[in-house]
């Protein structure tokens, strides 16, 4: 009896260890078909984002050589409570969340609402799709420009002329230098450069919707705004997501706008995070502090794109 | 039918003005561009131009060997956006369509590496430059180009490639197609659109790219085409004429290109048919 019983249960051993070595193939299998696909990626990027990362972390808590590459001595948490204590982190801080907040609803709705026109005109797409995608296609360089000399102050700026000539405002406005309009003209900037880009991949994600759907619906007597909003988005959903995580991120780490259109001005007030950063790093070349300031703003990126997915994720349930 | 041409027009309107709202900073652009020289700001401000002269473009041609710029501009960007399509295609087939464990802790961590802006990391991004002796060579700025991109593409590539339903690949496995023909022959053919625009952006993006251009290029004649526009900025510090026409001598490319491509974005796309 003894030894049935205990044949039994080194049977089952043996087998529970067949399964293993089996499950432990399959997974090696699986990894010898997937990495032709998936190497060279791997190795890109641990080389030029992971390792970069890593390093940065580590620069920012000791004093730092560029000219030799080395980490000096170890100072711990100073740049982080240096920065926490600066008045232009917050300021910083503050506009990188009006750029980004304004410029991300605006280029999703604008976006959605110009890619749905052209995807229902039913002729001249090509046309439409063109003209509103030159602003992208146009360097930020020669936009950031372009902007300053249309928001220039005097009567002789394009849009002070315009507003000028429709009695629109008494006086011309000087857009680049109080803070407020400041930000306001960086943010249109933000939005006129980029609809095109969200039309085109909303463009793409409405192509791949089939037209049956659209059919069935008109049969069943939706109304256009109801095909929209029943059919439309819930299927650009995932398009959604994904933009809605680029253009945060993209938002948050813009800076040739605030270089080039206001200058950080007045008195570095329309300065925003990745211009702290850049400015720190290679005008103060203080590479250990903007280390620090890159971690942070890294961190606050990543919490942002955390929270927007888990809302997004409760929304579905 | 009255509510239907309505909403037609009403369409038409919406993106007439969307159109306007686009084009008349560049007709401002074109027609300054068409002025002797401007080191003020014309006043009036003039919207079309009074006169046909490029004599401007042809300055901006000449200056600055704009010429060679461009060409090297053209070489680089042509090189990276070949390279990044092709590994981002793999990468985005390997996370969407292929099963291994720990995939979705691996794409984690590529979603984690998006999110931090990769000009924040420049410090160790060009020492590692330095120590491969990618400085100063196309090669390693087209692998630069590759790494810091590549998070955002697979991501972008994956959400297309995971539309497409699984049948369509088991009917070719059970034909005896391997994973690289079901690659190869049906999931890149079906998504020419993404592809078509990603293509586009990727081109536009590094067409424009231009911190590490100037940064990881030393050599003057090896510099690329944003680097020349900066370059006029500097020089001519107000002479908004010559800029705006080296800028639109820069837009060409990315036109031809956007045109050229834009048609593959109408065609296909849709999965009309594929499955029943």
């Amino acid at each position: 009896m003894r030894r049935v019983s205990f044949g039994f249960s080194l049977c089952i051993t043996r087998k529970e260890k067949k399964m293993k070595i089996l499950k432990k193939s399959k997974g090696l299998d699986q990894w010898v078909q997937a990495l032709p696909y998936i190497l060279p990626s791997l190795i890109l990027i641990s080389l030029f984002v992971i390792y970069p990362l890593l390093k940065n972390i580590k620069i920012s808590f000791f004093n730092y050589d560029i000219l030799q590459n080395k980490t000096l001595d170890f100072i711990g948490f100073k740049n982080y409570k240096t920065l926490f204590n600066s008045n232009e982190f917050f300021i910083s801080l503050r506009n990188s969340i009006i750029y980004t907040f304004f410029t991300v609803l605006g280029q999703l709705f604008f976006g959605l609402l110009l890619a749905n026109l052209i995807n229902n005109a039913r002729k001249n797409q090509t046309f439409f799709k063109v003209v509103t995608y030159l602003p992208v296609v146009t360097s930020w360089v020669v936009i950031s420009l372009l902007f300053r000399n249309i928001f220039s102050a005097g009567k002789s700026g394009l849009v002070n002329y315009f507003l000028l000539s429709i009695h629109l405002i008494p006086n011309p406005i000087s857009w680049l230098q109080n803070v407020g309009t400041a930000n306001f003209v960086l943010c249109l900037f933000g939005i006129w450069k980029g609809v095109g880009w969200t039309m085109l991949i909303y463009f793409a994600a409405l192509q791949g919707i089939s037209k049956t759907l659209y059919e069935a619906a008109v049969i069943d007597g939706a109304s256009s705004v109801q095909r929209f909003y029943k059919i439309t988005l819930p299927l650009v959903k995932n398009t959604t997501l994904y933009l809605l995580t680029v253009l945060t991120i993209g938002s948050f780490g813009a800076y040739i706008h605030v270089m080039m259109i206001t200058k950080g001005g007045p008195m570095g007030q329309t300065r925003e995070l990745m211009n702290m950063v850049y400015d720190t790093a290679f005008i103060s070349w203080n590479f250990s502090y903007a280390s620090a300031q890159a971690v942070i703003m890294g961190l606050i990126i990543f919490l942002l794109s955390f929270v927007q997915r888990k809302i997004t994720r409760e929304m579905e349930n | 039918m009255k509510q239907k041409k309505l909403t037609e027009a009403f369409g038409y309107l919406g993106l007439v003005l969307f159109s306007i709202v686009a084009v008349i900073p560049f007709l401002y652009m074109f027609s300054t561009s068409m002025l002797e020289s401007s080191f003020v700001i014309p006043y009036p401000p003039k919207l079309f131009p009074t006169r046909i002269n490029f004599d401007n473009y042809i300055l901006a041609w000449n200056g600055n060997h704009f010429g060679r710029y461009f060409a090297n501009s053209l070489i680089v960007v042509t090189l990276s956006t070949t390279f990044i399509m092709i590994i981002s295609c793999l990468s985005a087939y390997g996370f969407s369509r292929l099963k291994f464990p720990g995939r979705d802790l691996l794409f984690g961590l590529f979603l984690f590496s998006m999110m931090i802006p990769s000009v924040t990391n420049i410090t160790p991004i060009f020492t590692i430059m330095k120590s491969l002796k990618l400085i100063d060579s196309y090669f390693g700025l087209t692998l630069l180009y590759t790494g810091i991109s590549i998070a955002s593409n697979t991501y972008f590539l994956r959400n297309f490639f995971l539309l497409f339903p699984h049948e369509l690949e088991e009917a070719m496995t059970i034909d005896g197609g391997t994973k690289w023909t079901c690659f190869v022959h049906l999931l890149l053919p079906l998504s020419k659109p993404a592809l078509a625009t990603f293509g586009i952006l990727t081109f536009a993006n590094n067409w424009e790219e231009f911190l590490y251009a100037l940064i990881f290029i030393k050599t003057e004649s090896k510099r690329t085409l944003p680097i020349a526009i900066k370059l006029f900025e500097g020089q001519f510090v107000s002479n908004w004429s010559l800029i705006f026409a080296a800028s639109l001598i820069a837009v060409v490319p990315i036109l031809i290109i956007y045109i050229t491509f834009q048609k593959y974005l109408i065609k296909g796309g849709s999965l009309d048919g594929t499955i029943k």
